[in-house]
């Protein structure tokens, strides 16, 4: 899998893309497939605040459910509704239409300590190695 | 993979929807091979059984199997297993992996009987082909009548062109059969069966279709639905209950929370507010915790989120309003019959 270059992964299996100052969260194409067909989502009201390292929602396959957590603080300016309906867009398009939640930043240092996608890549690779 | 009583097991190989479906609909192969295996030898082999397990050994026939409860003091479960019945001074009992040592020194601590008591669990590995087309599958790798074969009954020949026992029974609601084969054998019969069932659209299952399968099927699970504290009438099981035969371990037990009726039951639910109870959450009614999930999931066939729960015998009614307790927050279920699904014929 290539991880896009212009987006930040957390540790937590989120990433974030920076684009005139919003940012837009999901889960990665590794957390996915750990995960299994998505089969639910639960996601923050719109207006509310997440800290970074806060468990924010939830994504649920048959197997298993996974708190979702920030990778970043932020306030929620808008989720993606279509995941309510066909939440399997996780699974087929993880860092594109299977987006999560839009952000306004206010700290952009807390994305600089984000892993880049050379990083997330040997990452992940090394966790599954164990 | 994950770590299963001290076995390596997939939680899936395709994906648990795509595997829970070919079981529905077709055929699906499961290794079991961790399950337990305990022999019992000897003429007095059937009053052993019957000491110590709820339901009725003597009055299976060779090549029959039952299902029953070994059970303690209380009523409760020590385990629940399969008797199958070899001959009359031959039985062979499949228990779960976990308890299986339990199991045994339990059987073998409480034997005052001319009977022998092996753990033969490494002797054998537990392939189960589960499924409408699985008689179809079966049928053609051994000489066995499969045909014929009734549920809950056993042949002893050659599957595969090796020693097995082969029964109809399962584990997931469908038509199927297990199959034990000696554990060396193992590899070779596995991918016999997978070859065989190519046309078919066979296709190894995990762990978690087992699961999903099951409970739908709304069949007890150790540790979950059922434990040393949980009684047969609690779980829905009185039917494997036989209080008119001659003393048995829990009988006592047993016949007075039949007198004074339970208080508690297994009862299944459906998801009716956005949310999927899993197991260990609370359950609540008006706010106040009133039991807890034992098992629950999405139902690949039912298209609904379900559960078991345990709960007091006054809210155990179909048709009755439960909260379930997801992430701290309450959402709206309702308690319904079980089981959840019934294949049609």
């Amino acid at each position: 899998m290539d991880y896009p270059i212009d987006y930040r992964y957390s540790r937590e299996h989120e990433w974030v893309r920076l684009e005139n100052g919003t940012a837009t969260v999901g889960i990665t194409h590794h957390a996915q497939e750990q995960l299994g067909d998505v089969v639910f989502v639960e996601l923050p009201s719109v207006g509310s605040k997440l800290e970074a390292e806060g468990a924010f929602g939830a994504v649920e396959s048959v197997k298993a459910v996974s708190d979702i957590y920030a990778p970043i603080s932020g306030d929620v300016i808008a989720v993606n509704e279509a995941l309510m309906d066909a939440p399997e867009l996780i699974n087929s398009d993880p860092h594109g239409e299977g987006w999560l939640v839009k952000l306004t930043v206010f700290d952009r240092s807390e994305i600089q300590r984000l892993l880049n996608a050379d990083q997330y890549t040997k990452y992940v690779a090394a966790e599954s190695d164990e | 993979m994950i770590d299963f009583g001290g076995w390596e097991m997939p939680v899936e190989y395709t994906g648990i929807v795509a595997e829970h479906r070919a079981v529905r609909t077709g055929v699906g192969l499961f290794d079991v091979s961790h399950m337990g295996e305990i022999e019992i030898h000897g003429p007095q082999a059937v009053d052993l059984i019957d000491s110590l397990c709820c339901n009725r050994a003597a009055s299976l026939r060779d090549g029959q199997a039952q299902y029953t409860g070994l059970l303690n003091s209380q009523g409760g479960f020590v385990d629940d297993l399969l008797v199958h019945r070899i001959n009359s001074e031959h039985f062979f009992l499949c228990v779960n992996a976990s308890n299986q040592d339990s199991d045994y020194a339990w059987i073998r601590d409480n034997n005052p009987f001319e009977a022998a008591v092996a753990l033969t669990s490494t002797d054998y590995a537990q392939i189960a082909i589960q499924g409408p087309r699985a008689l179809s599958v079966a049928s053609g790798l051994t000489k066995l009548d499969l045909v014929s074969m009734r549920y809950y009954w056993f042949g002893r020949g050659e599957f595969c062109g090796v020693p097995a026992i082969v029964a109809r029974t399962g584990y997931t609601g469908e038509d199927g059969f297990e199959v034990y084969v000696p554990s060396s054998e193992a590899e070779g019969v596995w991918r016999a069966i997978l070859a065989k069932g190519g046309k078919d659209g066979i296709l190894p299952c995990g762990l978690g279709a087992r699961n999903t399968l099951r409970l739908e099927a709304a069949m007890s699970l150790y540790g979950h639905e059922i434990d040393a504290h949980t009684t047969p009438y609690e779980a829905g099981l009185g039917w494997i209950v036989k209080l008119r035969k001659p003393a048995f371990r829990g009988r006592e037990a047993l016949a007075r929370q039949k007198a004074e009726g339970i208080t508690r039951k297994v009862v299944g639910f459906q998801m009716r507010g956005r949310g999927i109870a899993r197991d260990g959450y609370r359950v609540l009614i008006e706010g106040k915790e009133v039991g807890q999930v034992t098992s629950a999931s999405p139902a690949p066939s039912l298209g609904a989120n379900i559960g078991l729960c345990i709960l007091p015998i006054e809210y155990s009614n179909p048709g009755g309003r439960i909260d379930i307790e997801i992430r701290g927050r309450p959402v709206v279920a309702e308690t319904i019959p079980i089981p959840f699904y019934k294949r049609k014929n």
